[in-house]
């Protein structure tokens, strides 16, 4: 079923179902991995999809970046990426079970 | 994808490796790619060759990982080469018939880790009564659908399109949406292997690929998101031609049944180059430094008018196999594009398939079998 359009600070995501998200030496880059395809997810867009786990809410990975990287408001940046991928279907809201 | 292009200097590394684990097959499909004289090439390699070209292959980057064949499901290892390939971090695609799929079997390679599931319809002459009075085929598929469900598989299916087939495209569909297929993939016949060999018998009326893309035009908007459904028209009718293989050794690198290891499944067929066999050179040597691999990287190799043309870094010129299979030069243009002096050979082609009573059949069609492979290896060209 799709997911509601909009999604707050309690919304916790997960990768969608057949979907794979991994380091890649090669690449030097995470990637994420699907049914016969593959995207680059470089610099922040890794940092954040790294924190996409089924457990961290969107205000939690907010805060954990913020541990990680000090001094710079990322608020935005994260609400950014993961409406754009939620709008891929990379991610989805967690299932219930 | 990324996507590769022309790129002076080393290249970029693999995504994609084709493993075509064996060319053994119990269907004997008309439009099959393997080549016509597989039977020569029946030494296949061991599961610890096959361990070894996974491994190379992931130390190499490829990240994409493809069982085909033949019937990959013919080889009693692909348990194990399921298991390794989870291991090393690929993410793993098998292409069946689903011709010897069963529970146990599927539960393997749940619990090994292969991460997804193609089928196709085995629908050849042969078996088309069958296929379209949906009753052994569609039991089959049936019970094949059931296990790709409850091992929690997108179920994804793939039908070859040719002209005895495409007009009950609406059948096809029906029997996909049956299945519950989210993914279907009306591709139409590539002519190479034994297609190429039926090339008069199989390509389609423009009339019959009319049809068949209106019919599908109306499933699909029936259906909405619920089954995603990809046509493929045959190059055959386009007038620019294909972006092969993405490039020449640019993202696919495909190793065969005996070892060989090609840019492209068909290139073997290619006069003049000779591709290294993954029993002597590593995958690194073979997909940076062999002769074969670099032969049509870059545009040096290009003529006239892919030289000049705006076009070359989208679709490379074409297909270099069907460019030498058509013009008996692969360096040519693929007489696909429009612009290609030898278009004529494509348009001729097109033009006698829409008119029945032209096709002089000469030559009855002819099924993939060990058979026909073993007289087809020794007659040259």
């Amino acid at each position: 079923m799709p997911d509601p359009q909009g999604f707050t600070d309690d919304t916790v995501f997960e990768l969608q179902r057949h979907f794979r998200f991994q380091w890649e030496p090669a690449q030097q880059a995470f990637v994420l991995l699907y049914p016969e395809g593959m995207v680059k997810l470089t610099g922040s867009s890794g940092e954040i999809m790294k924190r996409v786990d089924g457990k961290l809410s969107v205000a939690g990975i907010v805060e954990d970046l913020q541990k990680a990287f000090p001094g710079a408001d990322l608020r935005g940046d994260v609400i950014g990426f993961l409406e754009h991928v939620h709008g891929k279907g990379w991610i989805r809201t967690r299932q219930a079970g | 994808m990324e996507k590769a292009g022309s790129v002076p200097g080393r290249p970029g590394n693999p995504l994609w490796l084709l493993a075509e684990v064996t060319y053994k097959c119990p269907l004997h499909c008309v439009f099959c790619y393997n080549p016509v004289d597989y039977a020569r090439y029946g030494d296949e390699l061991s599961t610890a060759d096959w361990l070894r070209v996974l491994r190379q292959g992931r130390e190499l980057g490829a990240t994409q990982l493809g069982f085909s064949g033949g019937e990959p499901l013919m080889r009693d290892d692909l348990e194990a080469m399921v298991a390794e390939a989870r291991r090393l971090g690929y993410y793993s695609n098998l292409i069946t018939s689903g011709i010897g799929l069963n529970e146990k079997r599927i539960a393997a390679f749940k619990e090994g880790g292969l991460d997804h599931i193609q089928l196709s319809f085995q629908d050849s002459t042969r078996e088309m009564n069958d296929f379209l009075s949906s009753t052994k085929t569609f039991e089959l598929k049936q019970k094949v659908a059931k296990l790709i469900k409850k091992y929690d598989y997108p179920m994804v299916l793939n039908c070859v399109l040719h002209r005895h087939n495409i007009d009950h495209v609406q059948q096809i569909l029906e029997m996909a949406e049956a299945m519950d297929a989210e993914y279907v993939e009306l591709a139409n016949t590539q002519y190479y292997g034994w297609a190429y060999l039926n090339r008069e018998q199989l390509l389609p009326t423009r009339e019959q690929l009319r049809r068949a893309e209106e019919v599908t035009n109306r499933f699909r908007e029936r259906v909405g998101k619920k089954m995603r459904i990809f046509f493929v028209v045959p190059d055959y009718y386009e007038d620019r031609p294909k972006a092969c293989m993405n490039g020449w050794g640019a993202v696919f690198l495909t190793v065969t049944a005996d070892g060989l290891a090609l840019p492209c499944h068909e290139a073997r067929m290619l006069p003049g180059l000779t591709f290294p066999n993954v029993r002597s050179h590593d995958l690194d040597w073979i997909w940076y430094d062999s002769p074969g691999f670099n032969a049509y990287r870059g545009d040096a190799w290009m003529k006239e008018p892919c030289r000049s043309c705006p076009d070359k870094t989208k679709d490379f010129g074409g297909c270099r196999c069907q460019a030498y299979m058509l013009t008996g030069d692969a360096t040519s243009t693929d007489p696909v594009c429009g612009l290609s002096p030898m278009h004529h050979l494509v348009t001729d082609v097109v033009d006698r398939a829409q008119n029945p009573a032209q096709r002089v059949e000469v030559k009855p069609i002819v099924f993939r079998d060990d058979k026909n492979s073993r007289a087809l290896s020794k007659t040259p060209g």
